[in-house]
């Protein structure tokens, strides 16, 4: 840029320092190539698997068959462990959404004194691993009776839940101009209008991705579902779990199958998600 | 003034509900941790630092998530570094590290039995480019669950670490340029340094969530030997013996020692250069 309009003398020293960047470009791509051959690799070998009549060491399978769907639909009673699993990530998200952004508001909006420990403290169940503060909260949940219960599992997936609203949801609220709802309110708009109709229309993106981004966080959970989820309250990846720990007993390719439908869940929402926000948003701002 | 003090009415769901979910379980876990079922105040604590196999389970996680953390971070650095100038395929790059996040690490482990086994792909392709005679035991051992924590948490710091990087301001190199440093000088004398404070949150936050390894080391590892993390003695405390009381003192230890590393790393780093680096971003 700042050569741009130059003598033409500069001209070679571009070039030449281009030259010299290109090496690190292809080792860039050939790290991120290898990375997506690991995690292509892992994803085809779960979907080849799930189609395989068997699969005895050979490169692909022996022979294909829709009939480990069919399978993993019985053996792990999938329809109620869907069922859960949606019943679940609907509550969590609705939940959490309507708790976390009006207070992603009032931290983007309001300053207030001890802000900054308000703020740290919803930080706090993003950054400290689920298992950590699990084992205390499925204890206290069993004492007060609700785990094992799907109270207990929406209780339990909230915890980290809502403070990740609010985390993506105070960028987003920041972007919004202030002066559109002091406008608003001057012209006579009572607070709920302001939010109907000014707030949450420009919102909305935010509150989507917040909103999708919960959701595949709540279907990936495993600690949290897994401490207090009892037989019945099972979602898709603690079955998936239980399934491939007690692995002897079932063939893989039911398993994969579960796997499968488990996988084409979350990646389907996630690339919904991704549409709406950056990836570097996503850590950044939770870690700062 | 009235109006704002009902804003901030607005903030009270979500601090009554981090209250009731999170602070208020950790002092419940504290104070039956040291209700144990027979013994003094301690018994819980005293019992697993006296029992050789439950003391284990530390150096065993430490074990799984010290190297995982720091390969992460030998190859996010100088892959953040790269990729704060814009190359093609960016956002497609970015968002392809976002995908080990939503396989979750239940799934990642499922897949890599077989893709890592004896007899899976990854062993295939070593065979057939002569890397190696036979296949390399890669799954139920250590080996496989370091594998599987780069996987799930490389994005973590990769991301952190570019968000990072992209709020040095490009001058500052440029200068440097100017004055006839060369690429490897402006990388280790320039860029590093001012990076030190987001590598050392990288490595804090990749390493308390490696160390809270559960599924990946049951699945992948060897859960009765030398992949015993202290996540699972405090699980098969509290739901396999039924001992909660055992099982919250076990998870109170490895919050301590989670703790104990974010304070050090991150007290360290507030003894570093903090100053501005950033240009005027956000």
């Amino acid at each position: 840029m700042t050569v741009d309009g130059d003598a033409s003398g500069h001209v070679p020293t571009r070039r030449r320092s281009s030259i010299v960047a290109s090496p690190s470009v292809w080792l860039v791509y050939a790290f991120v190539l290898f990375f997506l051959a690991l995690i292509g690799g892992i994803f085809f070998t779960v979907l080849f698997s799930s189609f395989a009549s068997t699969w005895f060491g050979g490169w692909l399978p022996d022979g294909y068959t829709t009939r480990w769907y069919r399978f993993s639909v019985d053996e792990f009673s999938l329809w109620r462990v869907l069922r859960v699993t949606l019943i679940v990530a609907a509550s969590v998200v609705v939940l959490s959404l309507l708790i976390g952004v009006p207070a992603a508001y009032v931290l983007a909006r309001r300053n207030f004194r001890g802000k900054n420990a308000v703020f740290l403290l919803l930080l706090l169940p993003i950054m400290v691993p689920p298992i950590t503060y699990g084992i205390p909260l499925a204890t206290m949940l069993y004492e007060y009776g609700l785990a094992g219960r799907l109270t207990g599992v929406i209780l339990a997936n909230l915890a980290p839940a809502f403070p990740f609203v609010i985390v993506i949801m105070i960028p987003f609220i920041e972007q919004i101009d202030p002066n559109l709802e002091r406008s608003a309110r001057m012209l006579g708009a009572s607070p709920f209008r302001v939010f109907t109709r000014v707030l949450l229309p420009l919102a909305i993106p935010g509150i989507l991705a917040a909103g999708l981004l919960v959701l595949v966080r709540t279907i990936a959970m495993f600690e949290l579902t897994f401490l207090t989820a009892g037989a019945t309250t099972q979602t898709l990846v603690v079955s998936l779990y239980y399934a491939a720990f007690a692995a002897g007993i079932r063939p893989t390719q039911s398993i994969d199958a579960m796997a499968v439908i488990y996988m084409s869940t979350t990646t389907v929402l996630l690339l919904l998600a991704l549409r709406f926000i950056n990836p570097v948003q996503m850590v950044s701002r939770v870690k700062q | 003034m009235r109006r704002d003090r009902i804003g901030l009415l607005l903030l009270c769901p979500a601090l009554l509900l981090v209250l009731a979910l999170f602070v208020y379980p950790l002092f419940y876990g504290l104070r039956l941790s040291l209700q144990p079922r027979a013994g003094g105040l301690f018994t819980n604590y005293t019992d697993f630092f006296g029992d050789a196999r439950e003391r284990e389970t530390i150096v065993n996680t430490l074990r799984l998530a010290l190297p995982a953390t720091l390969i992460n971070l030998a190859l996010a650095i100088p892959l953040a570094y790269r990729m704060r100038r814009r190359i093609w395929g960016q956002r497609l790059i970015t968002g392809m590290f976002v995908l080990p996040m939503t396989l979750g690490t239940v799934l990642l482990a499922q897949g890599m039995l077989s893709f890592f086994g004896p007899r899976g792909w990854f062993n295939k392709t070593l065979l057939l480019l002569g890397i190696s005679e036979e296949p390399i035991r890669l799954v139920h051992n250590a080996t496989g669950v370091v594998i599987s924590l780069s996987i799930a948490e490389f994005p973590v710091v990769f991301l952190l670490l570019l968000g990072f990087v992209s709020g040095i301001d490009p001058t500052l190199e440029r200068a440097a340029q100017m004055l006839g440093a060369g690429a490897w000088q402006r990388f280790y004398r320039i860029i590093l340094p001012l990076m030190i404070p987001g590598i050392a949150t990288a490595f804090a936050l990749s390493f308390v969530a490696t160390f809270a390894v559960l599924p990946s080391a049951v699945m992948l590892g060897q859960p009765a030997g030398e992949t015993r993390v202290i996540a699972l003695a405090a699980w098969q405390a509290a739901y396999e013996r039924f001992d909660y009381s055992a099982g919250a003192a076990i998870a109170i230890i490895m919050a301590g020692i989670q703790l104990l590393v974010l304070g050090l790393v991150l007290g360290g780093r507030s003894r570093l250069y903090r100053g501005p680096a950033t240009g005027g971003k956000g």
